[in-house]
């Protein structure tokens, strides 16, 4: 027995499956209508099933695994033609469920299709120093009440606390003006949660993580200007991504 | 001047984090008959905690390594 796994969908006759390995080992192919095709594999039901998929989903090894080559057929495929990328994990029973999918919803792939079409989605962070409490300034409050030291540290706390606040202002407004740059050079974008220090590896604190639709035109445009636009602070791009972000309608 | 950048490509090592972002949260959503909704359960949080903890733990061996490359 086994399943069928999808990567992604793009136009009937863009071309074949990439020639690498998928997600379970297996050499990725096309299926298809006359109109749309899907580049899927096909994986063993054991372990591609919905328990074991759950149980995946549990395993950091097998995540990363299964993301990183899902990703990487997806963009490989996306190398040479315009294609919508699939969620992680969905997988059919069969060739047949896939091609009726794809007659299902084919107005909704096309306008995907549409929507992303030229055009390559481009990841912006921005990490600036910790907004947490600064280091407190060295005699802050202390002149006027060297003979009250409870009132000189209540009064070294709230400075310290209006240092931070200021801090977590500028952190936003900064975050706000890389977005809004990058934004003028982008057709669309979705914004991420900031990923934890821990996850990101950085000491500095994520403000922003947005990621962008830019038309293949104005790329070198966006790059040029987003890196220069942190004005201090550290502005991380990456890309280019497939179009994961811009698949679907935007919600709302 | 403007601040330190870095840009990096995806021939680079990307980012797991990253891809994260987008295919957890990406991509057209089907159901088909044997499909787990990522969206629909609390899978990815259970999971992001995990990862959480796994990566806080592998980096206190590679860190060094890793900033200085």
């Amino acid at each position: 027995m086994s399943l069928v796994w999808v990567y992604a969908v793009q136009e009937a006759g863009a071309g074949e499956a990439p020639d690498m390995s998928g997600v379970d080992g297996e050499r990725p192919r096309v299926v298809g209508t006359e109109e749309l095709a899907a580049v899927v594999g096909t994986v063993a039901d054991d372990g591609f099933d919905e328990a074991g998929l759950a149980a995946a989903m549990e395993d950091l090894g097998r995540i990363e695994m299964l993301v990183r080559a899902h990703h990487g057929v997806v963009a490989a495929t996306a190398q040479d033609r315009t294609v919508a990328p699939v969620r992680l994990a969905t997988v059919f029973r069969d060739d047949d469920a896939v091609t009726a999918m794809l007659r299902q919803r084919h107005d909704e792939f096309r306008a995907a299709l549409d929507r992303v079409r030229g055009r390559r989605e481009w990841g912006v962070k921005v990490y600036v120093d910790g907004t947490a409490a600064p280091p407190p300034a060295p005699d802050a409050g202390a002149a006027s009440t060297g003979d009250r030291p409870g009132t000189a540290y209540l009064l070294r706390r709230r400075a310290d606390r209006d240092r931070g606040a200021e801090a977590r202002e500028d952190a936003r407004a900064v975050a706000e003006r890389v977005a809004g740059t990058a934004a003028a050079c982008a057709v669309d974008v979705r914004r991420f949660a900031p990923q934890d220090a821990r996850l990101s590896g950085r000491t500095q604190e994520m403000v922003l993580n947005a990621t962008f639709l830019v038309d293949r035109e104005r790329e070198d445009e966006f790059r040029d200007t987003v890196s220069r636009s942190g004005d201090g602070a550290v502005v991380e791009v990456t890309g280019p991504w497939p179009p994961f972000s811009f698949a679907a309608a935007e919600e709302s | 001047m403007s601040g330190p950048v870095s840009i990096s490509h995806p021939d680079d090592e990307l980012s797991l984090v990253d891809l994260l972002d987008r295919l957890l949260a990406g991509g057209v959503v089907l159901t088909g008959e044997v499909t787990i909704s990522l969206a629909e359960v609390d899978l990815v949080h259970v999971s992001l905690r995990a990862l959480i903890s796994s990566v806080s733990t592998l980096q206190q061996g590679d860190r060094e390594d890793a900033t200085d490359a």
